[in-house]
C-alpha cells in the first residue's frame, strides 16, 4: 500500500464551528493550512444547531459575564473548570460582536441590536431568575453562523480538503504530534497531512447512541485517534440528553421553544416542571428536565399510545412569533412529527445530544495530558475545540447555547495559540515517525481484506442499543456493569468487520467501517467511566448514589470532584483535580444544585 | 486547458428593451384587435385605408421594429443557451441579424407601399 | 402502532468507476418498517443489506444539504422525502443529480456549483473599522435576509436548471444568485454596485428566463427566481 507526505505548517481537522473559527485564525495570520473534512463544510452539525450563542450582551435587559459565568459552573455540577469557564463568558462577547461583522444575520431588536431570547439555566443576577442572552438567528442559529464561517474562509482563501477521511493522529516517541494520515474519499489515496500543529475541531459521537439527535458524521473521529495515540479521554460519562427530540425521530426541537414561551406537558395535561423546578419551571437546565420528563414516562404519565413521550405545547403563542421566531420548528413538526405545532402539541422526549467530555484541552485550546506528576502538560503540537475537546467548560452538564460559544471561543483560541507556537518554531518539521503511518495502512489493508467477518451496520446498531440500554438518562449500578461486559464483546466485534464493497472510489462502506473504529473507543470511554463514577453529578445519575447531608442528590464531591482520564490501553482510569480557581473573580463555591 | 472568459457586462438593457418591446407589441395587437372588431378590415379597401392612415403606419412600423428587436434577444439568447462553440454562435448571431434587418426592410417596403 | 415491515421496490442508477465500463439501472427491493417515514431511512436500509450502494448523507433532518438526489424525476432531500408521498406499487426510481459529473452511484461532483458559488463573493464587503460592539440593523432591513440566508447549498435547484445545465461554467445558477442577492441586500455589505456590476452579463445572470424549476425543487421552500428578479430590478433602478 502507498501514501504520500505533505507538508504544511498547520492543520485543522474537521470545518464544523471550531474548525472554521481556528481556520481563519491562521489563514489570516498566513500560515499554510490545511482543513480537512469528511462533507463539505456547510454540511457540518454546527448546522443544526437551533437556539442561539450565549452573550452576555445585554441588549434587551442588564446582564454580565459573571453572571454568566455563575450558571455555566452551577450547569456543570461544578465539574466545569473555572479558569476556563470564566475565560469563556468573558471573552463571549467579543466572538459573537466578531461573528456579526462577518456577516451573520442575527435576528434584531427595535434599537438595531443583536435580538436575545432566555434559554434554559441562564439567569440574572446569581441564579434569581431567566435572563435574556441567548443571541439568535431565528431557530436556525447554528446555520446561520457555519454559513457566516465559511464564508469568511472563503474571503480569507483558506485552504480545504473537501471529503477527507482523517484516519490516524502521527505521534513521535516524544510524545509531540506531526500530524495526521488521512484518506482521500474520492480515491482512495492515503496522505500523510505533514505539520507543525494539529487541531482537532472533529465535533461529538452521538452516533454511539440509537436515538440521538446528532447526524451520521457525529462518529468520535477525533476522539478515537486521540484515543489510539494515547491522549486519554476526559468525563466521557458524561452526555446531554436533549429535553425535547422529536419522538421516534430523534430530531432536535430547540430549547428556544421554552425560551419562547413553550411548555411541557404530561398526559393529564400538567405542566409538570412546576413540582421538579419550581423557579426556571420548564427552563431549568438540560439534564434537570430530561430526568423529571424521564421519570413523568416512567411512573406512567407518559402520552401516545404507549405513553412514551411528553406533549410540548407552544399553541397558547401568537403564529406570528412561532412563524417569526420558529419558523424551522413550524417545519420539523410538519416533516417528523406530522403535526402542526400551531395547532397541537409536539410530541418529544428526552434523545442524546451532546458530548461533554472530550480530549482533555485547557482554556488556550492546547491537548494537555499528565505528565511526570502534572496534571495538565499541554502534547507539543496537538490543539483541540469545541464539543470534540474538553476544556472543561460544561462540566458534568452543558448550558444550551454555550455550545456554540464553546467552539466561537475556544476555536478562536486553539488558533491563537497555533499560531503564536508556530512563530515561535523553527522553519524545519521533525521527522516523521514510522509507526503512525503504519497503524493507519494497516487499518486500512485489514479492511481491504478481511473475508468472514462482523457486518458494519449490525455490529453499530448493537453497539448503539447496548449504549442506550446501559447508560441512558438514569443509570443504574448492575447495568452500568453488565454495560462494560457488553460493550467489550462487541469491541471484538468491530476488531473484525468485513465490507463487501472493495471499490476505491468513494467508498462509503469503508468510511464506515473506518468511523465505527472510532465510535467504539468513545462507547467504551463512556462506559467505563461511567461505571467508575459512582456518584450522580449533572447528566450522571445513577440509583445506588443516596440524596445524603454529605452527599446531596447523591453528589459526592468529597470523593468525586476530579475530572476522569480513560485510556485506551488496558481501559485504564485516571483522574485529575477540577480547576475551582477562576482566573480574576472568587471561586463560586460548592453548593446544592436547585432550579 | 482552455481559458473560460465571462464578464461582458451587458444584458440589462437587452433584457430590459425585450420587456418594452413586449409590452409596445401588446398594445399595438389591442389596438389591432380593437380596430377589427370596429371593422375596419370588413373589407379589402377598407382594410387598405385604415393601414394608409399615417398613424397606424407609424406605430405598425414601431411594432415591426419591436419585433425585431424582441426576436434578435430571444433568438441570440437561444443561440447562447444551445450553441457551445464560439464560432458556430458568431456565424447564427450574423445570420440571424441579416435576416431580422432583412424582415424588416421588406416590412417597411411593404407598409409605405400600400 | 404497528412496526408492519414491508416491501419497497426501488431503481437506482449506479456507476462505479472502478468496477463498471458504464452506468446501469438496478432494481432492488427493501423490507422497510412503519418507523421509516423517509426516503433516507429506507435508503439506510438499503445500504445495510447491500453496503455498496453510494450517497452522501448527514443530518437526516434536512439543514446540511447532503442527500440530494433526484427522485422520481424531480430533484430532492431523501431525508425531507416522505415514503408515503410515493405511489403504490410502482418502484421509486433514484438518480443522481443532473447536469453533475457522477463520481459513484448517487454521489455527484459538485466542483462546478460552488466554483459558481464562490464566483459571486459570498461573504459580507464592509471596509469601514470594525465597530467596538455590533452594526446596528433595522428589524426592517434584516427581515430582507429572510428566504435567502436560509439556502443549504444542496444544489437540488441549479441542477434543475437547464440554464445551468448548458452553461455551468458561465451561468452563476440559482443558488449563487441566491446567495448574491442576499449580500447586495444586506444593509451592512458596501459591494452592493461592484456586486450588480459583477452580474450585469449575457452569462452570469441574464441565462435565467424564469422558467422557476428552481423554485419547484427548493426543499427549504426558497425562491431564487424572486431572488434573481430584485437584481434586475436593482440594475434597472440604477441605470434609469
Amino acid at each position: 500500500m502507498t501514501y504520500t507526505v505533505r507538508k504544511f505548517d498547520a492543520v485543522i481537522v474537521g470545518a464544523g464551528g471550531a474548525g472554521l473559527r481556528a481556520a481563519i485564525q491562521l489563514s489570516e495570520a498566513g500560515y499554510k493550512t490545511a482543513v480537512l473534512t469528511k462533507v463539505f463544510p456547510t454540511r457540518s452539525h454546527t448546522v443544526a444547531a437551533q437556539g442561539g450563542v450565549a452573550a452576555s450582551l445585554g441588549n434587551s435587559e442588564e446582564d454580565h459575564w459573571h453572571w454568566h459565568m455563575y450558571d455555566t459552573v452551577k450547569g456543570s455540577d461544578w465539574l466545569g473548570d473555572q479558569d476556563a469557564i470564566e475565560f469563556m463568558c468573558r471573552k463571549a462577547n467579543e466572538v459573537v460582536v466578531e461573528l456579526e461583522h462577518y456577516g451573520m444575520p442575527f435576528d434584531r431588536l427595535d434599537n438595531g441590536k443583536i435580538y436575545q431570547r432566555p434559554f434554559g439555566g441562564h439567569m440574572s443576577n446569581f441564579g434569581e431568575k431567566p435572563v435574556r442572552r441567548s443571541c439568535a438567528a431565528a431557530d436556525r442559529t447554528g446555520h446561520a453562523m457555519l454559513h457566516a464561517m465559511y464564508q469568511r474562509n472563503i474571503k480569507v482563501n483558506t485552504q480545504f480538503f473537501v471529503e477527507w477521511q482523517a484516519l490516524d493522529l502521527v505521534r513521535d516517541a516524544d510524545g509531540d504530534v506531526l500530524g495526521v494520515t488521512a484518506m482521500d474519499m474520492e480515491t482512495g489515496e492515503i496522505v500523510v497531512f505533514h505539520a507543525k500543529a494539529t487541531i482537532f475541531a472533529t465535533g461529538g459521537s452521538g452516533r454511539i447512541y440509537y436515538s440521538s439527535t446528532n447526524a451520521f458524521i457525529n462518529t468520535g473521529d477525533g476522539l478515537g485517534m486521540a484515543a489510539r495515540a494515547g491522549i486519554p479521554l476526559e468525563d466521557m460519562e458524561f452526555w446531554q440528553f436533549h429535553p425535547t427530540g422529536v419522538a421516534g425521530a430523534g430530531v432536535l426541537i430547540t430549547e428556544g421553544v421554552r425560551g419562547e414561551g413553550g411548555i411541557l406537558r404530561n398526559s393529564d395535561g400538567e405542566r409538570f416542571m412546576e413540582r421538579y423546578a419550581p423557579n426556571a419551571k420548564d427552563l431549568a437546565s438540560r439534564d434537570v428536565v430530561s430526568r423529571a420528563m424521564t421519570t413523568e414516562i416512567n411512573e406512567g404519565r407518559g402520552c401516545g399510545p404507549n405513553k412514551d413521550f411528553v406533549l410540548l405545547d407552544i399553541t397558547h403563542l401568537p403564529p406570528e412569533t412561532i412563524m417569526k421566531r420558529l419558523p424551522g420548528i413550524h417545519e420539523i413538526g410538519l416533516q417528523f412529527a406530522g403535526v402542526d405545532c400551531l395547532k397541537e402539541p409536539l410530541p418529544v422526549v428526552p434523545t442524546c445530544h451532546y458530548q461533554m467530555g472530550g480530549i482533555p484541552t485547557n482554556y488556550l485550546g492546547q491537548v494537555v495530558v499528565p505528565k511526570d506528576g502534572e496534571s495538565s502538560v499541554p502534547v507539543q503540537g496537538f490543539y483541540a475545540a469545541g464539543e470534540c475537546a474538553c476544556a472543561s467548560v460544561h462540566g458534568a452538564n452543558r448550558l444550551g447555547t454555550n455550545s456554540l460559544l464553546d467552539l466561537l471561543v475556544f476555536g478562536k483560541s486553539a488558533g491563537e495559540t497555533a499560531v503564536a507556537d508556530l512563530g515561535k518554531s523553527g522553519n524545519a518539521h521533525k521527522p516523521l515517525p514510522q509507526e503512525a503511518i503504519d497503524r493507519t495502512l494497516a487499518r486500512v489493508d485489514r479492511l481491504n481484506h478481511q473475508k468472514v467477518g462482523a457486518d458494519v451496520h449490525d455490529t453499530r446498531l448493537s453497539m448503539q442499543r447496548a449504549m442506550q440500554k446501559h447508560a441512558g438518562v438514569f443509570r443504574f449500578k448492575d447495568m452500568l456493569a453488565a454495560g462494560v461486559d457488553r460493550i467489550t464483546e462487541i469491541e471484538q466485534e468491530v476488531a473484525r468487520t468485513q465490507i463487501k464493497d472493495k471499490s476505491k472510489v468513494f467508498n462509503t462502506a469503508r468510511i464506515e467501517a473506518l468511523e465505527l473504529d472510532n465510535l467504539i473507543e468513545v462507547a467504551k470511554a463512556t462506559i467505563v467511566s461511567a461505571n467508575a463514577r459512582t456518584e450522580s453529578r449533572g447528566a450522571h445519575v445513577r440509583d445506588d448514589a443516596t440524596d445524603t447531608p454529605e452527599t446531596p442528590d447523591g453528589r459526592d464531591d468529597k470523593n468525586w470532584l476530579k475530572h476522569t482520564l480513560w485510556y485506551r490501553e488496558g481501559s485504564r482510569l485516571d483522574y485529575k483535580p477540577v480547576h475551582m480557581k477562576p482566573m480574576s473573580v472568587d471561586t463560586i463555591e460548592l453548593k446544592k444544585r436547585a432550579y | 486547458m482552455k481559458r473560460l472568459v465571462v464578464g461582458a457586462h451587458y444584458g440589462l438593457m437587452d433584457w430590459l428593451a425585450q420587456r418594452v418591446t413586449g409590452v409596445l407589441m401588446a398594445i399595438y395587437t389591442v389596438i389591432i384587435f380593437a380596430a377589427m372588431l370596429g371593422g375596419a378590415t370588413a373589407s379589402r379597401e377598407a382594410w387598405q385605408a385604415f393601414m394608409a392612415n399615417g398613424f397606424i403606419r407609424f406605430i405598425t412600423f414601431l411594432f415591426i421594429i419591436s419585433l425585431c428587436y424582441h426576436a434578435w434577444v430571444g433568438v441570440r439568447d437561444i443561440w447562447m443557451d444551445y450553441v457551445n462553440p464560439a464560432a458556430m454562435r458568431v456565424i447564427l448571431h450574423v445570420l440571424t441579424l441579416l435576416a431580422l434587418v432583412g424582415y424588416a426592410g421588406w416590412a417597411v417596403q411593404i407598409i409605405w407601399r400600400l | 402502532m404497528t412496526n408492519a415491515a414491508r416491501t419497497v421496490h426501488f431503481k437506482i442508477y449506479r456507476y462505479d468507476p472502478d468496477q463498471d465500463a458504464k452506468p446501469y439501472m438496478q432494481d432492488i427491493s427493501v423490507e422497510i418498517e412503519s418507523t421509516d417515514r423517509k426516503l433516507l431511512d429506507a435508503m439506510v436500509k438499503l445500504k445495510a443489506q447491500d453496503d455498496s450502494i453510494s450517497f452522501r448523507r448527514s443530518c437526516r433532518e434536512g439543514v446540511c444539504g447532503s442527500d440530494a438526489m433526484n427522485i422520481n424525476g424531480k430533484n430532492g432531500l431523501a431525508c425531507l422525502t416522505a415514503m408515503d408521498s410515493f405511489p403504490e406499487g410502482k418502484p421509486i426510481v433514484l438518480r443522481p443529480l443532473p447536469g453533475l459529473p457522477v463520481i459513484r452511484d448517487l454521489i455527484v461532483d459538485m466542483t462546478q456549483f460552488f466554483k459558481q458559488y464562490n464566483s459571486i463573493k459570498p461573504y459580507l464587503i464592509n471596509n469601514d473599522p470594525p465597530p467596538e460592539r455590533e452594526r446596528l440593523q433595522s428589524p426592517e432591513d434584516r427581515e430582507e435576509l429572510d428566504g435567502l440566508y436560509e439556502c443549504i447549498l444542496c444544489a437540488c435547484c441549479s441542477t434543475a436548471c437547464p440554464s445551468f445545465w448548458w452553461n455551468p461554467d458561465k451561468f452563476v445558477g440559482p443558488a449563487g444568485l441566491l446567495a448574491a442577492y442576499r449580500f447586495i441586500a444586506d444593509t451592512r455589505d458596501q459591494a452592493t454596485s461592484d456586486r450588480l456590476d459583477d452580474l450585469e452579463d449575457p452569462y452570469r445572470l441574464f441565462r435565467c428566463h424564469t422558467i422557476m424549476n428552481c423554485v419547484d425543487v427548493c426543499p427549504k421552500g426558497l425562491n431564487p427566481t424572486k431572488a434573481i428578479g430584485k437584481i434586475k430590478e436593482m440594475m434597472v433602478r440604477r441605470a434609469v
